[in-house]
């Protein structure tokens, strides 16, 4: 299987920063294998516009395009997706344990500043 | 741009938090995945101003990483960058990312909004500014988690 350098996550990530190409993404999931042609029928912008969103989310990764005949159909690769899910999952996991322990540090500096305070008649 | 926001809710005053995230004595308290020590902390808190943090996890290995300060708005924002300059991952490179603090005063105490921008390439650059700001997160959560599902 290919491993994703760091560049083809940043493909990734600027592929899914556009909404149309999002929306595409989104019509996809639920129909999979669409044609080409059947894929742009909902968006206002006309096919080329389609197909230049087609080949960005391509070479993302992020969909698959097959013939048939003369028919191009259109599925979505989960293999990117993945990756950057891994990467989210990462960070999300080193920040969030630093946050806890800032959290747990930060009160006890509070809890040590009010008890050397003087009372304060209000807040 | 890809970007992680992560919130808590602090019993703190923000002045509190706000030289938690800023004072090597702060940051050596609780920077890091795990309860390894925090070798190093330099902070010259000004815009502009570097830091520097080095920790041992609990596994032995050492990490550091560095960036310097773009906002600083005491005790409300804290913007800086940020890369590991050891122990990163191997497919992390070079890359540069941005740090974003926003402290907002609740009663009793602080809510801190913690995120994590990655901004390495002109492509991420561009749509951040195009005002792609959604949580791209739950998108790539919900097609990752259903491929994984269908696959």
């Amino acid at each position: 299987m290919e491993n994703y350098q760091r560049h083809g996550l940043d493909r990734v990530f600027s592929a899914l920063a556009d909404p149309t190409r999002r929306a595409i993404l989104l019509q996809l999931e639920q129909q999979p294998g669409l044609s080409v042609s059947e894929l742009a029928r909902p968006f206002s912008i006309k096919l080329p516009g389609v197909m230049k969103h087609l080949d960005v989310l391509g070479d993302a990764g992020l969909i698959q395009r097959s013939k048939v005949g003369r028919t191009v159909t259109v599925q979505l690769a989960p293999e990117p997706m993945q990756e950057a899910l891994r990467w989210l999952q990462k960070y999300e996991r080193f920040w969030s344990a630093s946050l806890d322990r800032l959290v747990s540090y930060a009160e006890a500096e509070e809890q040590r500043l009010r008890s050397a305070e003087p009372l304060e008649k209000e807040r | 741009m890809t970007s992680l926001t992560l919130v808590r809710h602090i019993a703190a005053r923000p002045a509190v938090v706000f030289d938690a995230i800023t004072t090597a004595e702060g940051i050596s308290s609780w920077w890091g995945p795990d309860d390894g020590p925090v070798l190093l902390a330099e902070t010259d808190v000004r815009v502009g101003g570097r830091f520097r943090v080095r920790f041992r996890m609990l596994d032995g290995s050492e990490h550091e990483s560095t960036g310097s300060y773009i906002e600083v708005l005491p005790p409300e924002r804290l913007v800086m960058s940020w890369r590991w300059t050891e122990g990163g991952e191997a497919d992390e490179g070079e890359a540069e990312s941005r740090i974003e603090i926003a402290l907002r005063p609740l009663s009793g105490g602080t809510e801190l909004s913690f995120t994590h921008c990655n901004l390495q390439t002109d492509a991420s650059r561009d749509s951040h500014q195009s005002g792609w700001s959604g949580s791209l997160d739950k998108l790539v959560r919900r097609f990752a988690l259903q491929a994984g599902e269908a696959a």
